[in-house]
């Protein structure tokens, strides 16, 4: 540990009390202010960790996945460090290390769970060398700040060259452009789903990975599970989806939770297991931290059990009580997500109140034309009526007016507390609401809903 | 006339796999459903890189835009028959709307920072260059008919030739070049933008423009009944607003 190093994480420790003094989240200022005094702090202080880090990136499911390893590792009896509340940045992983860091700088705990930006994973696998590093899909995504999706791979790519050997990649076979990144990579360990029941009910109009990452011709698909997800292969080059280690050979979906049978190299059959959540994504997302717990050596059992008793991230379907009233918070930021969560409600059946919120900040996306990408024509027949809120209000009424939502089924109210209220009142006495908002509005609504006495203060989770 | 009697509309999307990116797509929702709402007809075609090209059949193209992969695989389809057979179709009276990296490709050619230059159709008297600066952001321009908004994203930059004329003046963001102040353009009944979005949907003037120009092709110049576009107008004035706010 070097002065510099303990000069930042004393900065950074400082500021992080001094936030909570004021009753303010402290999930990025400590770590940036940490960063600014030694930009290596990071690499300095996850040298306690005894049983080294876990990078989890990708487009979708990051949040949940980190947060079903933490459950995972917890339950395996280690410690962990986690950044929490979508701090995915430099800043926040180093702000969830000054939490758990003694005055030195050494992080004392078994294992480091970080949630990293896809785009920031280069400048994190510089500083850091994990033991796993997991990438659970690549969508297209906010690409006034995340450029293209095959740039965005290619850097990725360029980044896991600088790994060790020792390093393992843990990746979905039945993504393209995420199962390519296993070129060159002795260590990995595959995830997907092999049951050929397994589909989207929404239209597979938007894709990105339609053509070989490799020779550029056509991919076929035997089966499209979600977007570009599925079982592929390359006729032209021979290009094809690598044997998933861990795969679910049947996903039964249920309203609220799903159940996974996975594939057993021996013949005795192994315990399905159960994910309290809904839709094939968490699927994936449990299949992911399944395969990063064999990575790291902890049982099938280990990890079952503790996604048996999984609770939802912030905004991941998270339920919240209002005036007897349920409102139901799904974070939507771009297409793939979008319509996996319209998958989800299409599954679940019957009519959907929904309260729909668009900004453009930059943590949304500043280009909100990704409303048009996704497919709003299959989530309308579900839709018994819509309030629609945020920066860009405007723009998603106008959406919801083209996939075919009469006017009378539609209001737009500016003002979250406002715009909450309305959808309240719209509701009956016991009824779901379904919030389906960017991530930004999700921090303003979350804010009003404690404002309006509904919630804590989201870092108090 | 379509089997129901009615007037009817062929729309082709071009590349839709690999050329549509930012919202493109939104145009075609948007264009079929202004017809729709006026009682046309719709039908909509896409054409993949490998399939053929049929000149007779679409009365209006939309030409999005891509990533690096797709304009290689594009610009090579282009150069073979499918080429020859858009432009047939575009001198015959089809209405193009053309986007970002589509627009690029029916210029003369982009010219990237390195390597040969990329042959374009030359259905629009324009030239890309690849410039040093991307342009990113909100672009609000004006154009004779009204304002025009949308989101930018491109490296080219394009200079426009006698024979196209600017659909529209920059206000807000950079447009073809960031220094002429032109945005888009016209030549024809093809146009050309940098407006991703998606265009349309907020620029109604401008999908009925292309409408009217789509529908003259085989059933004479129409007239097009006016439709409430409270919420298209709303859009406009508020995507404006945050515009001229945060460019």
């Amino acid at each position: 540990m070097t002065l510099r190093t303990a000069a930042a994480v004393a900065a950074g420790k400082l500021a992080r009390a001094g936030l909570q003094t004021f009753g303010r989240g402290a999930t990025a200022l400590p770590g940036l202010i940490t960063l600014a005094v030694d930009p290596d702090a990071i690499a300095r202080m996850t040298t306690g960790l005894t049983r080294g880090a876990v990078l989890v990136s990708g487009t979708n499911g990051k949040t949940t996945t980190s947060r079903m390893l933490a459950d995972i590792v917890r339950a395996a009896g280690w410690s962990a460090v986690h950044n929490r509340a979508g701090s995915n940045l430099e800043r926040g992983i180093a702000s969830a290390l000054l939490a758990e860091s003694e005055w030195g700088g050494v992080t004392r705990a078994d294992v480091g769970i970080f949630e990293v930006d896809e785009a920031s994973v280069p400048r994190v696998l510089g500083r850091i060398e994990p033991r796993v590093v997991l990438v659970t899909n690549l969508f297209r995504d906010q690409l006034d700040r995340y450029f293209e999706v095959d740039q965005l791979a290619r850097r990725i790519a360029t980044s896991f060259a600088t790994l060790p050997a020792s390093t393992v990649v843990v990746l979905n076979a039945d993504d393209p452009i995420v199962a390519r990144l296993a070129e060159g990579r002795a260590n990995t360990v595959f995830f997907g789903i092999d049951d050929p029941a397994a589909g989207g009910k929404v239209p597979q109009s938007i894709s990105d990975a339609t053509h070989c990452p490799r020779c550029h011709h056509r991919l076929a698909y035997e089966r499209v599970v979600l977007a570009h997800v599925g079982d592929w292969h390359c006729p032209n080059c021979g290009l094809t989806r690598p044997r998933p280690d861990v795969a679910a050979t049947r996903v039964e979906l249920r309203p609220g939770a799903t159940r996974l049978h996975l594939s057993s190299p021996a013949p005795s059959a192994i315990d399905p297991v159960d994910v309290p959540l809904p839709g094939l994504y968490n699927a994936y997302n449990a299949l992911a931290a399944i395969a990063v717990a064999r990575a790291i050596d902890i049982s099938l059992s280990t990890a079952g059990r503790a996604l048996a008793a999984f609770r939802p991230a912030f905004g991941r379907l998270e339920v919240i009580e209002a005036d007897a009233r349920r409102l139901r918070l799904v974070l939507v930021k771009n297409p793939a997500g979008f319509n996996a969560a319209t998958s989800a409600l299409l599954e679940q059946g019957g009519q959907h109140r929904i309260l729909a919120a668009l900004n453009d900040r930059d943590a949304d996306g500043r280009d909100v034309s990704w409303i048009w990408d996704s497919d709003y024509e299959s989530l309308v027949p579900a839709v018994e009526h819509a309030v629609v809120t945020g920066i860009r209000a405007r723009d998603l009424a106008l959406r919801f007016k083209y996939a075919g939502l009469p006017r009378e089924r539609m209001v737009v109210v500016d003002g979250w507390s406002d715009a909450i209220r309305r959808a309240i009142d719209l509701a009956p006495v016991g009824g779901e609401v379904v919030v389906l908002t960017t991530y930004t509005a999700l921090l303003s609504l979350r804010h009003a809903l404690a404002d309006m006495g509904y919630v804590g203060r989201f870092w108090e989770d | 006339m379509s089997a129901s009697g009615r007037m009817d509309l062929r729309i082709c999307h071009l590349y839709p796999d690999l050329m549509c990116i930012y919202g493109d797509r939104g145009n075609v929702i948007a264009l079929s459903q202004r017809a729709r709402w006026r009682g046309i007809d719709v039908a909509v075609r896409e054409l993949e890189a490998g399939d053929t090209l049929d000149p007779d059949w679409a009365d209006f193209y939309l030409f999005g835009g891509g990533q690096d992969i797709g304009q290689d695989v594009v610009s090579k389809d282009l150069q073979g028959p499918n080429g020859d057979a858009l432009k047939r179709s575009i001198a015959g009276g089809a209405a193009v709307l053309s986007i970002c990296g589509g627009y690029q490709l029916l210029g003369h050619e982009y010219v990237p920072a390195e390597g040969p230059a990329i042959p374009g159709l030359s259905v629009l008297d324009v030239t890309t260059r690849a410039g040093k600066v991307r342009f990113v952001g909100n672009l609000l321009a004006d154009a004779p008919q009204g304002p025009l908004i949308g989101f930018e994203n491109h490296s080219g930059y394009t200079y426009l030739g006698p024979k196209a004329t600017p659909l529209a003046t920059v206000r807000v963001g950079h447009g073809n070049n960031g220094a002429d102040k032109t945005e888009g353009a016209v030549q024809g009944r093809t146009i050309g933008t940098y407006c991703h979005g998606s265009v349309l949907p907020k620029n109604p003037w401008l999908a009925d423009m292309l409408l009217a120009w789509a529908l003259e092709r085989r059933h004479g110049p129409a007239i097009l009944a006016p439709l409430d576009d409270i919420e298209e107008l709303a859009a406009q004035r508020s995507a404006a607003e945050v515009a001229a706010a945060r460019p």
